[in-house]
This record gives C-alpha cells, structure tokens and sequence, in this order.
C-alpha cells in the first residue's frame, strides 16, 4: 500500500461520521429545526452502541442502540420544541450539555473494554484493482451506508412529494399549516431522523474509528457537522463534499507534519476550519446572501395562533 | 462606638491567634481530602492516574480519610470549584493541572488553614506545595528501547503541544534512542490536542503511513498506541498502562504513580508534619514507574532495565551533558553534569539529529 493509498483511506475514516450526522441535521434543518444538540446525541449514541456492542458483544446490536439513543435524546428534543413550543437555541445547547453528561454516565462502566476491529467489506476482484480498488472496494459498511445515506436523501427532498412536503414546512409553516400540512408530525420524524443518524455517527466513532469509549470522545465533532450544513447551503451532496474536504484537511496536515514541511502545526490545523469559512464567503459572495437556508429555520411554531 | 473598635479588634486578634495555631500542624483523627481534576476519570490517562492515587489514599487510611473529587473542571472556571471544596470542609486539596495554578494560589491565600497541593506548577505560598514527574526519565528509557528495536531507522512521536514538557519529553525519547542507534530518525506530528481519540489515531496512522514503525505518544488517549497495533507496529503507553489496547504492540508504558505520594502527603496532615515543599520526583521517587517490557527480545528488555536501575540510582541522568543542539553547539549546562531543572522544565529547543523544526 502507498503512503497516497493510506492516506486516502484515513480520509474516508476521518470524513465518514461527519458526513452521517450532517445528513442527519441537513434534514431536521430543511423541516424548519435547527438541533444545536447534534454533539450530545452524537456523544450518547457513541456511548450507548459501545455499551451495548460490547454487553451482547454485537456491533450490529450496537449500532442499533447508538441509533434509538440519538433518536431518544431527539425524541427529548422535539417533545421540547414542538410540544411547548420551546426556544430552539435554548433547547438544541441543553440537549448538547445533557447529552455530554448523561453519556459519561451511561460509559462510566465500560471504560477501558475494547472491541476488536470490524472487517471490512471485500468485493473480491474490485477490491485489487490498484490504488481506487482499495478505495472504493474494501471499506466498512458505513462508509457504503453513508454514501448510499446521501443518495437517498438527495432523491428524497427533490423527488419526493413527503420530501416537498418537508422542504415547504420548513420555508414557511404558518402557510404550510394553512395548507392543511401535518407540520409538527413532519417535523418529529425530522428531528427523529436526525438524532438517528447522530447517533450512528457516534456508533461509528465509537466502534470503528476508535474502537473503544472514553467520555467527551465527539471532541466537538458534532459542531463541524452543524457547519458542513450551512456550508453545504443545506444540499445534500455539497454535505457529502464538505465532509470529504474537512476530512482531508485534517488528516493532510498530519501528514504534512510528519513529512516536516515546516508549516507550523498550528496553522495547519486550523486549515480545516479556515476551509469552511473561505468556502462560506465564496458561496455568500456568489450568490449574494445565505442562500438555501430555510425559511423558517429557527423560528418556534405555534398552530393557530 | 469605642466598644465596637475594641471589639472589632479582638475579635481580629483571635482570628490572627487561631489561624497561627492552625499554621502549628497538629496531628488530626480525620481527614478530609479533595481532588480538581482537568479531564474525565475515564480517560485512561492523566486524570486517571490521579484518580488511583485517591483510592489508594481511600485504601491505605481506612475510616480516617475521606475523599472527594471534581472530575472535568475547566481550567478558566476552576477557581469555584476548588473554592468549594475549601468551604466544605476539606483539610488537602490537590488541584491536578498546570492551569491551575492561579486559581489555586488565590483560594490557598483566602484559606490559610486548608493544605493545597498543586500538580507541575511553580507558585507555591506556605499552604501550598507543588508536585510534579519528571516523565522524560521514563521517555528516555522509551527512546532506547525504540532506537534498538527500529527496523526501518524510523521512529515517530504523536505530541500534544510544542510545549516545554512535550519538548523536553520528545529530546528525551530521540537522545535515548541515538545513544544505541546514531543514525536513527524522529518524525514527529504534534496533534494540537491532548484528548480528542479519532485525532490522535489519525496523527498516529500519519506517522506509520510515513515509514514509522515505533511510536511513542504524549496525548492522553490509547488511541496512537491501538493504531500500532492495528498496523503490526509497536508503540508505548501513556500516563497508565495502556497494555489492554494494545496487547501486541505494547513494549512498555510510563505509568504516573502518584499513589506513593498521595498517601505520604495524606499521612503528613494525619501526623501535623506537612510542610510546604516542591516536589519533582522521577523513577528514583517511584513517581514515575515502567510498566513490564514486553512483546521485545531479551537483550533489548536487559538493556531497558539496566537504563531504569541506572536512572533510579542516579548514576544516568537524560540530560546529562554535553547536549548538543540542532545547530550542532553545545547548550550551556548550567545543572551538576546536567542540565538543570529550569532548562528541563523551560526547554525550547531539539537537539541534534532531529530534523524537524519547533512549531512557533
């Protein structure tokens, strides 16, 4: 394997959890939530899936708890901001500090297990094709689950008529409602669909990136998927993009260290972040303001009234 | 009004009066011991280790301590916490990071009557001592281990923040390894974090994509040392023995004991001995212990343990001098043979041989 081989396949596993929980918040956002909760349920849904892969010892076991934990918290979440009507700031942060501390709880027993590596999947014959066999051709399931994730949510808001219904509830809710549209039921399944893949995101740290749990193990990563969205101007494959150029960011400069380029490892890494507000700017430049950001994002939603 | 000056007065002499002969340590039944700690319990590193030291405080004085501790306390907000177990009751307080010390400082000003101890600090007031390891020793033991067993003269190191400790921990490793092996080579990836896992493995599979195939660690996280494994590396533990993630690629791992210490410091406010003091101990002061070298040949594991007992002895020193720098000129000694513990403890440079510039 080449040192560009290697460092490809570190991007990949760099990029992959970003991507999953940003789909995750792109979706609730397009409804007209925004969850700033996205680093707790990403913190519960590592610890919750370490927990339970290695109580059953079945990462497929794990995974689905990592999931129900993320969509519980965003259950909490949405009983707050569609039951009473809560502040959505307010209530996405709280949600971020309960699931920081209630995850260190849950992990506090399993801290020092570990899980073996998980293998990955090998399409005999692709998978030795040089350099974009190994690539394309021999990743976890999460990595195919991640891009297979993009796709469908693509299709899913431009193609589909629950998919519009979604987008129009998060443009304007006061003339989907007069419309007749279900706003807060979308708008659960929304939130709960994001705090899923939250949670599958901390699964996936949790079980395949680190392979062990320790608290506070996100270290913000929940707060970059949070920016890939604004930054993707809430487009599913620009998430897939942005994911993918945070991800090499950061592991690039690793290299670039370890290769002694003699850029202070300070600068590089807040190569990353740099991209992303360069990337903004390009964007708002462009098109003249914020563009994609739905209408009603943010903005509490009280039926008749 | 007369009265209440005179009042006031006296009333501030018993103050004075109660205050010096709480100064005079006597000897107590019960003690009341707090902890600060920087990180998580569960990280597996640093505040880890400290909290082993509790428990074997917890252990070695049974029904005559008792401890608490606050895990995760930001170094910027720490003032309350350690305000707080001031005012609870606590007799010994050990605040656990170099960003405490400030706030230390003030509150042991506020409470003269309450012992503090502050971890790899410099400030200290006749209530508060400060502690700290000197790591490299361990790190230079490392360093030979990793310069012997290096199959492609290549050695590499995850660093958490060009900082003097980190400095001084990796001129250790190099130095350790160069004196049995001249030629070899040091990369080194500073992660610009000390705890953030998915990072550090990163950092870690850099160095191993580049040819490393020893890695020594100094963040606190298993993770570089687990990515030696994945990769049929081999690596070294940090702060705590880190051999259950690592069972293969472990060699050994310096381990911060600070139980020994702990319960000698406990026992001093038992006995009304304490003092303040500054204490910088290494392997000699079992402060820093190797965990068992493994998964290594025999010849190398002897030469390990005969560097350990000439460390312990006195006889080796890490930074004994002449120490060349990266320009090839020889750094000033200013300690016995050595150099001193402020160069130590304020180090900013490499020495010669390593390739790589400091990040300013």
């Amino acid at each position: 394997m080449t040192v560009f081989e290697a460092i490809l396949l570190t991007i990949v596993t760099a990029s992959t959890p970003l991507l999953i929980a940003a789909l995750g918040e792109l979706v609730t956002e397009r409804s007209g939530v925004l969850n700033l909760g996205v680093e707790g349920m990403m913190a519960m849904g590592a610890a919750c899936s370490f927990a339970a892969a290695v109580t059953f010892d079945s990462t497929l076991l794990g995974v689905v708890a990592g999931m129900l934990a993320g969509a519980l918290m965003a259950a909490l979440f949405a009983l707050l901001v569609l039951g009473f009507a809560a502040n959505q700031t307010g209530s996405g942060l709280a949600l971020t500090i309960l699931g920081l501390g209630l995850s260190g709880l849950i992990g506090a027993p399993f801290v020092g297990a570990r899980r073996d590596p998980i293998a990955p999947i090998d399409i005999p014959g692709l998978s030795d094709i040089p350099v974009i066999g190994r690539l394309f051709f021999e990743q976890d399931l999460f990595v195919y689950a991640s891009i297979a994730l993009t796709i469908v949510v693509a299709i899913y808001l431009v193609r589909t008529r629950s998919g519009l219904t979604l987008r129009s509830i998060g443009e304007n809710h006061t003339s989907a409602n007069a419309l007749g549209l279900p706003v807060r039921q979308v708008r659960f399944w929304a939130i709960l669909f994001g705090g899923a893949c939250a949670g599958l995101a901390g699964a996936y740290l949790a079980l395949v990136y680190t392979r062990f749990w320790s608290p506070g193990m996100t270290a913000g990563r929940g707060w970059i998927a949070l920016a890939l969205v604004v930054f993707a101007a809430w487009r599913p494959g620009w998430v897939l993009v942005g994911a993918y150029i945070f991800g090499a960011a950061t592991v690039l400069q690793l290299h670039a260290q370890a290769a002694q380029f003699g850029v202070p490892s300070q600068v590089l890494s807040a190569v990353p972040y740099l991209a992303t507000i360069l990337a903004l700017l390009l964007l708002s430049i462009r098109h003249g303001r914020a563009i994609g950001a739905p209408g009603s994002l943010g903005a509490p939603f009280v039926p008749d009234r | 009004m007369f009265s209440g000056k005179v009042f006031g007065a006296l009333a501030g002499a018993t103050v004075l009066a109660l205050s010096a002969t709480g100064a005079v340590a006597q000897p107590k039944d019960k003690v009341k011991v707090g902890f600060i700690y920087v990180g998580p319990v569960g990280d597996h590193g640093w505040s880890y280790q400290h909290d082993q030291g509790r428990q074997a405080i917890e252990k070695a004085f049974p029904g005559k301590v008792t401890t608490t501790f606050v895990e995760s306390v930001p170094e910027a907000d720490s003032e309350r916490a350690i305000e707080q177990l001031a005012r609870t009751g606590h007799d010994l307080i050990f605040t656990t990071s170099f960003g405490f010390m400030e706030p230390t400082l003030k509150v042991a000003k506020k409470y003269p009557n309450i012992k503090f101890e502050h971890a790899t600090g410099f400030k200290r007031n006749p209530n508060l001592s400060t502690y700290a390891a000197k790591f490299h020793e361990g790190r230079y033991i490392i360093g030979q281990i990793a310069g012997k067993m290096t199959k492609s003269n290549t050695i590499g190191y995850v660093g958490a923040f060009p900082i003097p400790e980190v400095i001084a921990g990796i001129n250790a490793f190099y130095l350790g390894a160069q004196s049995v092996n001249p030629a070899v080579k040091i990369k080194i990836v500073f992660a610009n974090t000390w705890y953030d896992p998915a990072k550090e493995g990163d950092a870690a599979k850099a160095l191993l994509d580049q040819g490393v195939d020893m890695l020594a660690q100094h963040t606190d996280s298993p993770a570089p040392i687990q990515a030696a494994e994945a990769r049929g590396k081999f690596g070294f533990g940090q702060a705590s023995d880190m051999e259950r993630f690592a069972p293969k690629a472990q060699l050994t791992a310096i381990v911060d004991n600070w139980s020994d210490y702990y319960v000698a410091r406990t026992k001093a406010v038992l006995d009304g001995t304490w003092k303040s003091e500054d204490v910088w101990g290494g392997i000699n002061a079992h402060m820093v212990v190797m965990s068992p070298y493994k998964n290594m040949p025999d010849d190398v594991k002897k030469l390990a343990e005969e560097t350990e007992a000439a460390i312990k002895s006195g006889k080796l020193n890490p930074f004994k001098c002449p120490i060349m720098g990266q320009d090839g000129k020889e750094i000033e000694c200013k300690g016995q043979g050595a150099l001193s513990d402020e160069q130590v403890l304020g180090m900013n440079f490499y020495v010669k041989g390593i390739e790589d510039k400091i990040p300013q």
